[in-house]
C-alpha cells in the first residue's frame, strides 16, 4: 500500500505534459489515477515520474462537431454518465459510463484514462471499439488521430507513444441506431467478468449493421466479429444463433472467478441479450 | 432484571454513545498515535509456502536511508523466551510446533515472516526491506487439508511425522445401533471453504519501552489485551506486571484479533533491544497473509432417521486445516462447534470425530462464529437432504424434529436454557409470506423462465457466551470464562464503568451505560467506559464468542448489586431506618410508607466520598466490582429464510430477500441489535455467495486482494427483514443470550439451501461455497447433460 518514491509534477498544459513525459525514461500520467495508483500502490508499476495532468480542466467537455460527439480525455465517468449532449447523441456511452466502479471510481476516474491503460476489463474500451470511435492524441510531433480498431494493442498496451497523450475521444452520433451494454459481474463495483457493447442499425425490421464490442474476452476489447456477420442483413430471428458465435476468435482469460469456457458461455449470453435489448430501443 | 425494576432505558435504541467521535474522526486507532523518537518496522515474508532458508543477509537493507537495524529470524533466536502460545491443546497428545515470531530456518507458508527492518520512516522501512536478500530453498508443498492429511503428504513440520496435529472425538447414545436400525440414511459431505477476515482496521502495533526498569507498553489493534499481557510476558521472558497492553480505538476483528501475533511479540522485543518505541502498520495486502484466515474444513455429515424423517441420530467427521502453525485457539476452533452438530433437533445417537491437520497456509483460527457456522451449515443442509429423501417440505422436516421442551439437554450433552424454535420458525414464514413465495417459483417453473426462485431455511441454535470456566478447564482451554465488572460512583454524581470486555464496533459504551442507568438512576450520558488498557481494566478475558454482554453484561449487573446494598446501607445509617424498611426504584431509596423520605444512590456515593457520617467500619468510597462465572453457555436460536433468484442461463444468483428472526433473549438496544444481525448475516451470505480464499498449486494465495477476495458491499444484498421472538435466559438476570455471531451462523446454511432448492427441478442437490455463477452454471449444465 506504499508506492516506491517517485518524482511529481504537475502539468500546466497538454504541451508542458508531453514535455515532461520525454524529460523521464519512466514517466506516466496521473489522471483520475484509480488504475495507475492501486498499481503502484502494489509496487507493481513503479514509475519514476508522475505528470500530474488533473488540472488541465480545458481538457474536460463534451461537445458536439458534427456528425459526432466529441469528449476532452479528462471527462469524468460521473460527468459522461449524466451528459445531457452525451445522453441525446450517443447514450451508449452515457450508459456504460455510469456502470464503472462505484461512485468514489465515477468522480475521479476519468475516459480518457481508462481507455489509454488499455485495460481489456475496462468498459469504455469495448464501447468505443462498437462505435468506432476516433482517438486523438498529442505528442513533439504534433496530434494524430487513431481508429479505436487499432488504438488498443496487447494487455495494457495501445498504440500510443510514451511521450503521447490523450486529449480527444470522438464517438459518432448513432441516430436512430439502437444500443446496448451489458455487463455481467458478481460485485458492483467490479470490472466486468464479460461484457458486450452492440450498436445496431435497423431498417424496417432488418438489421442492416451491428457493431458489438466484448469487454474481458482477451488481451484487448474484441469485436465479435462472427456475429457481426451473422447478423448482417438478418431479421430479429437470427439473433440468437448468431450471438452463438461470440466466442469465435476470442481468448478469454481464466481466474479465480471465471473461466475461459465460462466465459465464451457468457459471451455467447449477454451478446444475445445486448442485441435484442438494442433491437427494442 | 428484577421484574420489579424499571426499565428507562433498558430495551429502547438509545443513539450510540461511540459515533460522534468514529464519525467526525476523533477516534484514535493505533496507526493514529505518534510517540517522540517513534521508528517503523517493516516485515520480510517469505514468497515461497515451504521453504528452507539457507541464508538472509541483511547487508544491504543496513545501507539503505534511514535504517535503525535489521534483523533474520536466527539473528533475534535468544530474544525469545517462548513460542507464541496455542492456548488450546485440545488433547494431551496434541501436536503443537514451536512458532517464533520470526522464522529462523524455515519458512512454512506464504506470508511467513523471515526478517524485520527497522527504519525512521515507515517508507524507509519498506523501501529497505526490498533489499534483504534471502536465499531459499523451495520444497515441495501442500495447502490442501484432505492432501496434507494423506499418506506421503509433503511435511509441514518434520519432527511430527505426520501433518496430523490431533483427533478429537465425542459421542454419546447407541450410535451403532441406531444407524443399523435406521430406515432412512443420508450421507453428505461439504466444504467449507477458507474465508479472509477483512476487519476494517488493518491490524497495527506500537512498542513503548522504559529502558530505565524495562517496562513495556504495547499499543496494539487487539480484541484481548488482557490475554496478551499474560501470553507476550511469557514469549518474551519479562514479568507479567511490567507489561501494559493498551487496545484503543479498534477498528473490527472478527475473531482475527483473538490472537497473539508475531509482530506484536516483534516489536516489543525490538523496542526492548534498541531502547526506542517501535510501531507497525499491517497493510491490507499483508494482512491477508499474515493475519489469520477462518474455515478451511471437510465436512461428513450423516443422519440417520425414520422413513417418516424423525432423526434419530447423526454421525459426523471433520477435517480441519490448522494452517502452518497453530495460533492461539486455532485447534479449538472446529471443536467449538463439536456439540451443535444436532442442530436444534431431538435425536437418540451422536458421533463426532475431528481431525486436525497442519498445511502450508496462513493458520486458521477464530472468524466470526468460529466453528458453529460450520455446525448449523452441515445439519441444516443435510436436514434439507432427508426431507427431500424422505419427501417432506423444509418446514416440516424442521417441526417434526424441533426439540420443544426447555431446559433441554442436547444429545451431544449440553443443556439448552431457553428456546421456542416453532416460534421463530411461525414469524419468519409470516413475515415471508411463505405460502405466496412458492405460489411465485411454482409459477416460474411452469413457464420455464429463465429466472428462477429458490427458498432456503436454517432454524439454527448457537452455543455462546463463552464461556463456563469448569466447562473450557474439560476442554483443556488455558484460560476461565469469567468475566469482570467495576462501578465507581464519583462524589459528583457521574459514573464509571470499568469493563474485562473491550470493544471493536460493538458498541460495549452504549449497551452498557443502558444498563447502568437503569440500575442507579442515571442518564446514560452521566457513564462513562472505560475499557481496553491493562492499566485501567486490569483484570478480564476480552472479547470473542459472543461474550461481552451474556458474560461481562452479567458482571456489570452484579457490580451494581452490589453497589445497590453498599448505598442501602449509608442510606439506612443516614435516614436511621432499617435497610429492610427501604424501597429501591431508579435510583433512590424511599422509606417505605413515607415516599418523600428518601435518598438518591448518587447522593449516597457523596456520603461516601466525604466519609463524614458512614456506618461504623464501613469503608469509604462507592466502587464496586464484580466477576461472573457463567454457569451455562448462552443459546441463541431462530429462524433465517433466505430467497434468491437464479439466472439459469447464467448461473448468476442474487438473494433477492432475507428474513431473519432471532431469539436473543432480552434486548439491551434494538438498534444495536439489528446492526449486529445486519453485518453477520451479509458476512454468511458472503460466504455462500462470493468469498474464497484460494492458493494455487504451489502454495501462493491467488486471491491477494479486495479485487479477486470477493467481500460483498450493500449493492449485492437485499433489505434485510428483521424480526425478534425472546425467550429471555434464566440462566441470567439480565436474560441475555448474545447476538454477535448470530447472523453468521444462520445465514450461510439458509443461501445455499435456497440455491439447492432453486435448482432442485435440475435434480442438483450440492454444490460448492460460494455458488459462483460459474459454479451454479455447471451443476445446471451437469445435471441437463
Amino acid at each position: 500500500m506504499i508506492p516506491s518514491a517517485f518524482d511529481y509534477e504537475v502539468a500546466g498544459s497538454v504541451d508542458q505534459a508531453v514535455e515532461l513525459l520525454g524529460s523521464s525514461g519512466e514517466a506516466k500520467l496521473l489522471a483520475g489515477g484509480h488504475s495507475l495508483l492501486p498499481l503502484m500502490k502494489l509496487r507493481f508499476a513503479r514509475p519514476e515520474l508522475l505528470v500530474d495532468i488533473g488540472r488541465l480542466s480545458e481538457l474536460s467537455y463534451v461537445r458536439e462537431d458534427g456528425g459526432s460527439v466529441a469528449i476532452g480525455a479528462l471527462t469524468r465517468h460521473h460527468d459522461l454518465a449524466n451528459d445531457p449532449v452525451l445522453g441525446s447523441a450517443c447514450p451508449l456511452v452515457a450508459y456504460a459510463a455510469g456502470l464503472i466502479g462505484d461512485p468514489q471510481v465515477r468522480h475521479r476516474g476519468t475516459i480518457g484514462g481508462a481507455v489509454a491503460h488499455g485495460d481489456p476489463a475496462s468498459d469504455l474500451p469495448a464501447v468505443l471499439l462498437a462505435l468506432d470511435a476516433e482517438l486523438v492524441a498529442r505528442g513533439p510531433g504534433g496530434e494524430r488521430r487513431i481508429a479505436a480498431g487499432e488504438f488498443f494493442k496487447d494487455f495494457l498496451e495501445t498504440d500510443l507513444e510514451p511521450q503521447e497523450m490523450l486529449t480527444e475521444i470522438s464517438v459518432p452520433k448513432i441516430g436512430s441506431s439502437g444500443w446496448s451494454y451489458v455487463k455481467f459481474n458478481r460485485r458492483a463495483q467490479d470490472w466486468a467478468m464479460v461484457g458486450a457493447a452492440a450498436v445496431v442499425h435497423r431498417d424496417n425490421g432488418t438489421i442492416v449493421e451491428a457493431a458489438i464490442g466484448l469487454t474481458n474476452m482477451g488481451t484487448t476489447p474484441l469485436r465479435a466479429s462472427a456475429v457481426e456477420q451473422a447478423l448482417a442483413g438478418a431479421g430479429a430471428g437470427a439473433v440468437a444463433d448468431a450471438a452463438q458465435k461470440a466466442g469465435e476468435g476470442t481468448h478469454p482469460p481464466s481466474d479465480a472467478n471465471a473461466s475461459a469456457d465460462y466465459r465464451r458461455h457468457l459471451a455467447g449470453v449477454i451478446v444475445r441479450r445486448a442485441v435484442e435489448e438494442a433491437l427494442a430501443r | 432484571m428484577a421484574a420489579t425494576e424499571e426499565r428507562t432505558y433498558v430495551g429502547a435504541s438509545v443513539p450510540r454513545k461511540e459515533d460522534a467521535r468514529l464519525l467526525t474522526g476523533q477516534a484514535q486507532f493505533v496507526d493514529d498515535l505518534t510517540v517522540p523518537g517513534m521508528v517503523w518496522a517493516a516485515v520480510v515474508r517469505s514468497p515461497y509456502a515451504h521453504a528452507r532458508i539457507k541464508s538472509v543477509d541483511v547487508s544491504a537493507a543496513m545501507q539503505a536511508d534511514g535504517v535503525v537495524a535489521a534483523y533474520s529470524g536466527s539473528d533475534l533466536a535468544q530474544d525469545w523466551s517462548g513460542s507464541l502460545p496455542c492456548a488450546w491443546p485440545v488433547t494431551e497428545d496434541l501436536k503443537s510446533p514451536n512458532h517464533w515470531p520470526l522464522a529462523p530456518d524455515k519458512a512454512r507458508f506464504a506470508g511467513d515472516a523471515v526478517a524485520v527492518v527497522v527504519a525512521r520512516t515507515r517508507v524507509q522501512a519498506k523501501d529497505a526491506a526490498e533489499l534483504v536478500e534471502v536465499d531459499y530453498e523451495p520444497l515441495p508443498a501442500v495447502t490442501d487439508v484432505e492432501a496434507a492429511a494423506a499418506d506421503g503428504a509433503p511435511l509441514v513440520h518434520d519432527e511430527f511425522g505426520t501433518n496430523r496435529s490431533y483427533e478429537w472425538k465425542l459421542a454419546a447414545g447407541e450410535v451403532e445401533k441406531v444407524f443399523a436400525d435406521a430406515e432412512v440414511t443420508v450421507k453428505e459431505r461439504y466444504r467449507q471453504q477458507r474465508l479472509i477476515p477483512n476487519a476494517m482496521e488493518p491490524r497495527g502495533v506500537l512498542a513503548v519501552p522504559v529502558p530505565a526498569n524495562g517496562e513495556l507498553t504495547l499499543y496494539s489493534s487487539t480484541q484481548i489485551p488482557h490475554v496478551l499481557r499474560t501470553t507476550l510476558s511469557g514469549v518474551l521472558g519479562m514479568p507479567e506486571a511490567k507489561l501494559r497492553i493498551v487496545a484503543p480505538d479498534v477498528g473490527g476483528g472478527f475473531g482475527s484479533k483473538v490472537d497473539v501475533y508475531a509482530e506484536e511479540a516483534l516489536c516489543l522485543a525490538l523496542a526492548r533491544k534498541l531502547g526506542v518505541p517501535v510501531k507497525w502498520t499491517e497493510e491490507r495486502s499483508e494482512g491477508y497473509l499474515a493475519t489469520i484466515h477462518g474455515r478451511d474444513v471437510i465436512q461428513e455429515i450423516e443422519l440417520a432417521a425414520t422413513a417418516e424423517g424423525k432423526i434419530t441420530g447423526v454421525r459426523v467427521n471433520l477435517t480441519a486445516a490448522m494452517g502452518a502453525y497453530l495460533q492461539l485457539v486455532t485447534p479449538g476452533i472446529p471443536l467449538l462447534g463439536a456439540w451443535l452438530y444436532c442442530g436444534c433437533y431431538e435425536m437418540q445417537a451422536y458421533d463426532f470425530t475431528c481431525v486436525g491437520v497442519f498445511t502450508n497456509t496462513t493458520p486458521t483460527d477464530a472468524y466470526r462464529g468460529a466453528g458453529r457456522p460450520e455446525a448449523t451449515y452441515a445439519i441444516e443442509r443435510v436436514v434439507d437432504a432427508l426431507a427431500r429423501k424422505v419427501g417432506k417440505d423444509p418446514v416440516e422436516i424442521r417441526r417434526l424434529n424441533f426439540i420443544t421442551e426447555f431446559p433441554a439437554t442436547l444429545v451431544s450433552g449440553l443443556t439448552v436454557d431457553s428456546g421456542d424454535f416453532n416460534a421463530s420458525l411461525d414469524a419468519a414464514l409470516e413475515r415471508l409470506g411463505y405460502e405466496d413465495v412458492r405460489a411465485e417459483q411454482a409459477a416460474r417453473r411452469d413457464r420455464g423462465d429463465a429466472k428462477q426462485l429458490g427458498i432456503g431455511f436454517s432454524t439454527y441454535i448457537e452455543m455462546c457466551g463463552l464461556a463456563p470456566s469448569r466447562i473450557l478447564s474439560a476442554l483443556r482451554y488455558g484460560a476461565g470464562g469469567w468475566e469482570t465488572a467495576t462501578i465507581r460512583c464519583l462524589p459528583t454524581g457521574t459514573v464509571q464503568v470499568v469493563s474485562g470486555t473491550t470493544p471493536h464496533g460493538q458498541s460495549h459504551a452504549t449497551t452498557f451505560s443502558q444498563i447502568v442507568a437503569d440500575r442507579l438512576g442515571v442518564s446514560p450520558d452521566d457513564v462513562e467506559f472505560l475499557y481496553g488498557d491493562t492499566a485501567v481494566s486490569t483484570a478480564g478475558m476480552d472479547t470473542y464468542g459472543s461474550r461481552s454482554l451474556a458474560v461481562g453484561g452479567v458482571a456489570l449487573y452484579h457490580a451494581a448489586d452490589k453497589v445497590i446494598a453498599k448505598a442501602r446501607q449509608i442510606v439506612s445509617h443516614q435516614l436511621e431506618v432499617s435497610g429492610d424498611d427501604l424501597e429501591y426504584e431508579a435510583g433512590r431509596f424511599s422509606v417505605r410508607g413515607s415516599p418523600d423520605r428518601g435518598m438518591t444512590v448518587q447522593a449516597a456515593a457523596l456520603e461516601a466520598w466525604t466519609a463524614h457520617n458512614l456506618p461504623d467500619g464501613m469503608e469509604p468510597g462507592l466502587s464496586e466490582s464484580a466477576v461472573y462465572d457463567p454457569p451455562n453457555f448462552s443459546w441463541p436460536s431462530g429462524c433465517h429464510i433466505a430467497v434468491v433468484e437464479i439466472d439459469t442461463e447464467t448461473g448468476d444468483t442474487r438473494l433477492i430477500r432475507y428474513v431473519a428472526v432471532d431469539d436473543v433473549g432480552a434486548v439491551i438496544n434494538p438498534m444495536i441489535v439489528d446492526g449486529q444481525v445486519h453485518g453477520g448475516v451479509a458476512q454468511g451470505v458472503a460466504q455462500a455467495l462470493y468469498e474464497e480464499a484460494v492458493y494455487d498449486d504451489d502454495g501462493n494465495l491467488v486471491t491477494s486482494s479486495m479485487t479477486s477476495y470477493l467481500v460483498p458491499s450493500a449493492a449485492e444484498l437485499p433489505s434485510f427483514e428483521i424480526g425478534r421472538t425472546v425467550t429471555e435466559s434464566p440462566t441470567n438476570p439480565l436474560g441475555v443470550k448474545g447476538v454477535g455471531e448470530t447472523g453468521t451462523i444462520a445465514s450461510t446454511a439458509a443461501v445455499i439451501n435456497a440455491v439447492l432448492d432453486a435448482l432442485s427441478p435440475y435434480g442438483v442437490t450440492d454444490i460448492d461455497m460460494p455458488a459462483s455463477p460459474e459454479r451454479v452454471w455447471r451443476a445446471i449444465e451437469g445435471a441437463r447433460s
